[in-house]
C-alpha cells in the first residue's frame, strides 16, 4: 500500500478511536457545549441579561466599592496597585484557576484575593463566602464578561487538571453518583422536574434564586455534594480548586456570565 | 444595604419617566427555621417611600412574600430638574437612603 | 411455618381491626376536614375585602403580567398596570398584591397617585408553591378593580441544606 494512503488509514482509524472513547467516556462534543443559561426560563435568562435588574449586580457594585477601599497596615486599596479594574482585570477570571508558583499547585480567584490581602495590603483575608469575598470577586470576574474561557496551556497544572477530571467522574456518596453522571450523560434529561445542565463555572459568583443571594461556585459544589449524601469537601479544599480547574478547562471556549442568575 | 437606582439623568418636561430600584436586603420571612428548629426572626424592609423634591410621589408596603433583595419600579412625571430621594424602612428601624438627580427641560 | 407465625401477630391479616387500622382511620378523616378550608381560600378573600373596605370588587382594568410556570418561587417577577389618565380627578390611588398560598394573603401595597404619569409597578414577589395571586386596584373615584392569575411553582433540584 502506498505510504500516504497507509498514514489517512492510520490517522482515520485514531479519529474513530478518539470518537468512541469520547463517546464511551460521556464527555460532552464541543458542538453541543452550551452554558447554563440555555436551560434555565425566559424569566431567569431575562433577570441575567438586564443589568438593571439582575440582583447579582448589587455585590458587583460592593466590589467596585471595595476595589477602591484602603485596606490593612498600609492603607492600600485593590485600585492602588491595578488601576482601573476594568483595564486590568479583564481577562484574569477566564485564565483562573492559574498556578501559583509559591503555593506549588493552582490558585483560584477568591484564593488570589485573600493571598493579596494578606501578603500585599498586610490585611486579614476575607472568610470563605463572606459579603466582601464575593463581592470583590464577582466585580473581578465580571471584567470578564463575554470573553471565552482560556483552555489552560501552563503544563504545570496538567496533573491538577487530571485530578479534577478523576474527581468528575469518580462516584460520591450514599447515592454512589458522580458529577459526570448527570452532567456529562444526562444533561437535557431532567431530574426533580428541572432541567440538567452541563455544569460549565462560567458564570461563578452568580445569583442562585434557591440561595436568595449570590454564592461562590465552591458553594454550589458542596451543594451537588450534600445532594448525593456526600461529606462536602471544606470550602478552600485544594479538590474544589482542582475540579474548578477542570471545569474551566472543560468550558473552553464558551463566554464569561458573571454575575449569572440560576434557579 | 447597597441600593441600585436607574432612572434617566435628562427628561423632557412632563414625560412619563421610569425608576427602577434594586435594593440588597435578605427580606427574612420569619417563617424559616435553622438547623435546630429555631425561627428565624422576621426582618424585612417593609416601607419605600420615593420623594421628588421633598414631594412624596410613591410609596409602598411590603410584606414577607416580596422577594429578597426586592426590586421595585414604577414612573413619575418629569415636572423639573431637582432631586428623586429614595428610602427603604426595615422592621429593625434601619432606614437606607440613595438619592439621584435628574435635569428636566 | 414463618407466614403462619406472622398472621398470628399482625391484626390485618387475621382479619380484626387493628390499632394500626383504628389509626389510619382516624388519619383519614382528619385529613378530610383539614383539606376543605384551603380550597375555600378564606384568608385570600377577607384580605381583598378588608383593602377595599368592603366595597364591591369588579374583576378589569388591570393589565395583571406574571409567568403561568415559574422554575423558583422565590423571586417572581411582576407587572401590574392600570388603566388610568393619571389625572388629579381621575388616577389609581393604590394597587394591592395578594395570594392564595402562602402563610400570609399580603404581599405589598403600592400608593400612587397622579405624580405617577402611568399606573404601572413592578416587583419581585415570593411564592410558597403553586398558587392564585390576585392584584387589586383602587381608583380616585372609590371603586376597586381586581385581576387574577394561577402560577405553577416548581424547585431546583440539589436544594442545599440550611446548615
Amino acid at each position: 500500500m502506498r505510504l500516504w494512503l497507509r498514514c489517512c488509514l492510520v490517522v482515520y482509524c485514531l479519529e474513530v478511536a478518539a470518537v468512541v472513547v469520547a463517546a464511551a467516556a460521556g464527555e460532552i462534543s464541543p458542538a453541543d457545549k452550551r452554558s447554563g443559561l440555555d436551560f434555565v426560563s425566559p424569566e431567569t435568562r431575562r433577570l441575567q441579561e438586564d443589568d438593571t435588574s439582575n440582583p447579582g449586580m448589587l455585590w458587583v457594585l460592593d466590589g467596585e466599592r471595595l476595589w477602591r477601599e484602603p485596606a490593612g497596615a498600609a492603607g492600600a486599596a485593590c485600585a492602588g496597585c491595578h488601576g482601573e479594574a476594568a483595564a486590568s482585570m479583564r481577562g484574569v477570571a477566564a485564565r483562573y484557576p492559574a498556578f501559583d508558583p509559591a503555593a506549588g499547585r493552582p490558585i483560584d480567584l477568591q484564593g488570589r484575593v485573600n493571598e493579596c490581602r494578606s501578603q500585599r495590603q498586610g490585611a486579614q483575608p476575607f472568610a470563605f463566602e463572606s459579603q466582601e469575598l464575593l463581592a470583590l470577586t464577582a466585580f473581578i470576574a465580571q471584567q470578564s464578561r463575554g470573553l471565552p474561557v482560556a483552555e489552560p496551556r501552563d503544563a504545570r497544572l496538567r496533573p491538577f487538571i487530571d485530578n479534577g477530571r478523576r474527581l468528575f467522574r469518580q462516584r460520591l456518596g450514599q447515592l454512589d453518583i458522580a458529577c459526570a453522571d448527570c452532567h456529562d450523560d444526562r444533561w437535557g434529561e431532567r431530574l426533580s422536574g428541572s432541567l440538567i445542565p452541563q455544569a460549565h463555572p462560567t458564570a461563578y459568583p452568580l445569583y442562585r434564586l434557591e440561595w436568595q443571594a449570590l454564592g461562590s461556585l465552591q458553594r454550589r459544589l458542596r451543594n451537588c455534594m450534600i445532594g448525593v449524601r456526600a461529606e462536602p469537601f471544606a470550602f478552600g479544599a485544594p479538590e474544589l480548586v482542582d475540579l474548578e480547574l477542570f471545569l474551566m478547562q472543560r468550558a473552553a471556549g464558551l463566554p464569561m456570565e458573571t454575575p449569572g442568575v440560576r434557579p | 444595604m447597597r441600593s441600585m437606582i436607574n432612572a434617566p439623568k435628562t427628561a423632557r418636561r412632563g414625560e412619563v419617566i421610569e425608576i427602577k430600584t434594586m435594593i440588597s436586603h435578605p427580606m427574612e420571612t420569619g417563617y424559616r427555621r435553622d438547623s435546630s428548629g429555631v425561627a428565624i426572626p422576621r426582618n424585612i424592609i417593609n416601607r419605600f417611600v420615593c420623594t421628588y423634591d421633598g414631594e412624596q410621589v410613591f410609596s409602598a408596603e411590603l410584606f414577607p412574600a416580596v422577594a429578597a433583595n426586592p426590586l421595585i419600579a414604577f414612573t413619575t412625571v418629569a415636572l423639573r430638574s431637582g432631586t428623586l430621594s429614595f428610602a427603604w424602612t426595615d422592621d429593625l428601624g434601619h432606614t437606607e437612603t440613595a438619592t439621584i438627580e435628574i435635569t428636566v427641560t | 411455618m414463618g407466614a403462619e407465625r406472622a398472621a398470628e401477630h399482625d391484626p390485618a391479616l387475621s382479619g380484626r381491626l387493628g390499632r394500626r387500622d383504628l389509626l389510619a382511620g382516624v388519619v383519614g378523616v382528619a385529613t378530610l376536614v383539614l383539606v376543605r378550608p384551603a380550597l375555600a381560600r378564606p384568608t385570600l378573600d377577607a384580605a381583598v375585602a378588608r383593602f377595599a373596605g368592603g366595597n364591591e370588587v369588579r374583576p378589569g382594568r388591570i393589565h395583571f403580567q406574571i409567568p403561568p410556570l415559574v422554575e423558583n418561587g422565590n423571586a417572581v417577577g411582576v407587572t401590574v398596570s392600570v388603566d388610568s389618565p393619571m389625572t388629579q380627578a381621575d388616577h389609581v390611588r393604590r394597587i394591592a398584591l395578594f395570594n392564595e398560598k402562602n402563610p400570609q394573603a399580603d404581599m405589598a401595597v403600592f400608593h400612587l397617585g397622579p405624580r405617577a404619569g402611568e399606573a404601572r409597578v413592578s416587583t419581585r414577589l415570593r411564592l410558597a408553591t403553586s398558587q392564585t395571586v390576585v392584584a387589586v386596584a383602587e381608583m380616585s373615584d372609590g371603586s376597586f378593580w381586581s385581576s387574577q392569575a394561577n402560577v405553577v411553582v416548581t424547585l431546583a433540584a440539589c436544594i442545599e441544606d440550611l446548615l
